[in-house]
């Protein structure tokens, strides 16, 4: 079993606290961080990623973070800005190595990989036909198909930094497509588009989850719309806060400190008040203590 | 009445010629991954190369290529610190070579060395042994830009989608940085190392408007550049202008229209 298995598990370096919703963010409980006892290798997982951590200019920006993404399930990662969220992204890829750790990928994983950010230089003449068949072994047949499934058929002849933010991202999904993926990793999708386009494009996420049995791995930092569509929700700051569901997830106290307490009614499911304060040291985030909710009841 | 030129003329213009077609898709992705200083910088780490070549009487173009060489591996080196903005160094190493190229060649300096035909190259005075340069290099150079094309313009397009897409983004770079080595050191002859990048850069400029695809704007700043031969080898033999500005004020003025041309059709 990995520590994201269950709906509401602390990450790994958590011993069982006294209640359900217990959260390892931002304080320090004492021990060490243990290797997580579970065998990557015996998962299902199309990536599995154990003790990663990783260090920058002295600083550690990813922390011990363990994750499982499986066939036909959408993992969101969420996390404030600076969480090491695209840092993870570029470790899972191989873009860059971990300091500690490792990642098991099976040799059936093929990963389509949507960036965050795609402005292309207009320096660059680019159609999105040209784009697409780009390093691709794509026939002209199989360009167009892709473009369909990701609703941007209309975009094949348009040049590439002509597109709107929607359009981009929709092309960028039918290159990943073209890699004929198991496990589509996004990094913020929705930057640069707009509410509706937010919510059609979770939506082809969705899609081709179901039409593919793909394992999706979501980063964002907006809350709700993802969440909602998510079956499992990783908080990350640093380390993994807490995961889950994402009912479970948005009422978890460490998820609350970190969005405030009005991210929490977001997902319009009830949170309970919590009467009290985990004994925080605050070793990785001190500020949070002032965001924690201590009113309503 | 027309006549048929000269020898010399002829040279010039196969070894313009052939430089620009050389020239051309290396220029494209110079513009594409905004390097043009960081060729500039290159181009006049040849005079460097020159001096050392006078010094040690090896061939100067082989000096050349090595300068350029060492040059492009102290930038690799510059683009890794972060004391100084690249932008900084770059500003820094720039002048520094040219200066100390220009100082080390008036020191090593002997009958018949020409600093100007250095700094703005002399196309008519292309030999033979030049034209073979320009086209076993440049035939050389061409056959690995085929290879490198696609994995150069997806890390030119976004480096970190290509590299999650497989692609070691060290090598190709490096090797680019090597052609661009070479074909600087072997177009310096013809239009000096201050005019070097014109040759590479405006051409890729010109056909950007023009261009909807990476491999049409190659060939068409391939194009482009040959007219801009053409017409700057005509202006410099009518008007007794030096050969390399003639081309460069060619090749801008091409530029210039084609960038007008682009812009009226709302690109």
């Amino acid at each position: 079993m990995s520590a994201l298995d269950s709906p509401l598990k602390p990450s790994p370096d958590a011993t069982p606290h006294g209640e359900a919703a217990a959260c390892s963010c931002g304080h320090r409980h004492g021990h060490a961080h243990l290797p997580p006892a579970s065998d990557p290798l015996k998962t299902d997982a199309l990536i599995s990623a154990r003790g990663l951590s990783m260090m920058r200019a002295g600083r550690e920006v990813l922390s011990n973070v363990d994750l499982d993404v499986r066939p036909g399930e959408i993992v969101t990662l969420i996390g404030p800005n600076g969480a090491g969220k695209t840092t993870l992204v570029r470790l899972l890829l191989g873009i860059e190595q971990p300091t500690r750790g490792r990642i098991v990928k099976p040799v059936r994983t093929r990963i389509g990989y949507v960036p965050q950010r795609f402005d292309v230089d207009s320096t660059i003449p680019m159609t999105v036909a040209s784009f697409l068949a780009l390093g691709a072994d794509a026939s002209a047949n199989d360009i167009k198909a892709a473009l369909d499934e990701a609703g941007a058929l209309r975009t094949l002849n348009q040049q590439l930094s002509k597109l709107s933010g929607g359009e981009t991202q929709r092309v960028l999904i039918a290159r990943a497509l073209l890699r004929r993926p198991n496990l589509l990793i996004l990094d913020e999708p929705a930057s640069g588009v707009d509410f509706t386009g937010e919510a059609d494009l979770y939506d082809l996420i969705d899609r081709l989850r179901d039409k593919h049995n793909l394992g999706v791995l979501l980063i964002s930092h907006d809350l709700h719309v993802v969440m909602a569509r998510s079956d499992r929700v990783i908080c990350l700051n640093g380390h993994v806060c807490c995961s889950g569901k994402p009912e479970d997830v948005s009422q978890h106290a460490a998820y609350v400190r970190i969005f405030g307490p009005h991210a929490a009614t977001a997902l319009g499911v009830y949170r309970h008040h919590h009467d009290h304060q985990h004994d925080l040291t605050g070793e990785t985030k001190p500020l949070v203590e002032a965001a924690a909710p201590g009113r309503g009841s | 009445m027309f006549e048929w030129p000269d020898p010399f003329v002829w040279r010039a213009f196969f070894a313009a010629v052939g430089l620009a077609v050389v020239a051309a898709p290396l220029g494209c992705i110079v513009v594409w991954r905004r390097m043009s200083y960081v060729g500039e910088t290159l181009s006049q780490a040849g005079l460097l190369g020159v001096a050392l070549g006078l010094a040690a009487s090896v061939d100067l173009t082989l000096a050349v290529i090595l300068a350029a060489i060492v040059a492009a591996a102290v930038l690799t080196l510059l683009q890794r610190q972060t004391v100084v903005p690249l932008d900084s160094a770059l500003g820094l190493m720039h002048h520094a070579t040219l200066a100390l190229g220009i100082a080390a060649i008036s020191l090593v300096k002997g009958p018949g060395i020409d600093l100007m035909s250095y700094l703005f190259g002399d196309v008519f005075a292309v030999t033979r042994a030049d034209l073979i340069w320009v086209y076993a290099g440049g035939a050389v150079v061409l056959g690995i830009m085929l290879y490198l094309w696609k994995p150069l313009v997806r890390l030119s397009l976004h480096e970190e989608l290509a590299t999650a897409e497989g692609i070691n983004p060290k090598l190709p770079r490096a090797a680019f940085d090597l052609l661009l080595a070479v074909v600087i050191a072997v177009a310096m002859k013809i239009v000096g190392v201050l005019l070097v990048m014109a040759f590479l850069v405006v051409p890729a400029v010109a056909a950007r408007p023009l261009s909807t695809t990476p491999e049409r704007m190659a060939l068409l700043a391939a194009g482009m550049a040959i007219l801009g031969v053409i017409l700057g080898l005509w202006l410099s033999l009518s008007s007794d202008v030096p050969g390399g500005p003639s081309i460069v004020i060619a090749l801008c003025t091409i530029a210039a229209i084609s960038l007008l041309a682009g812009s009226r059709r709302g690109r």
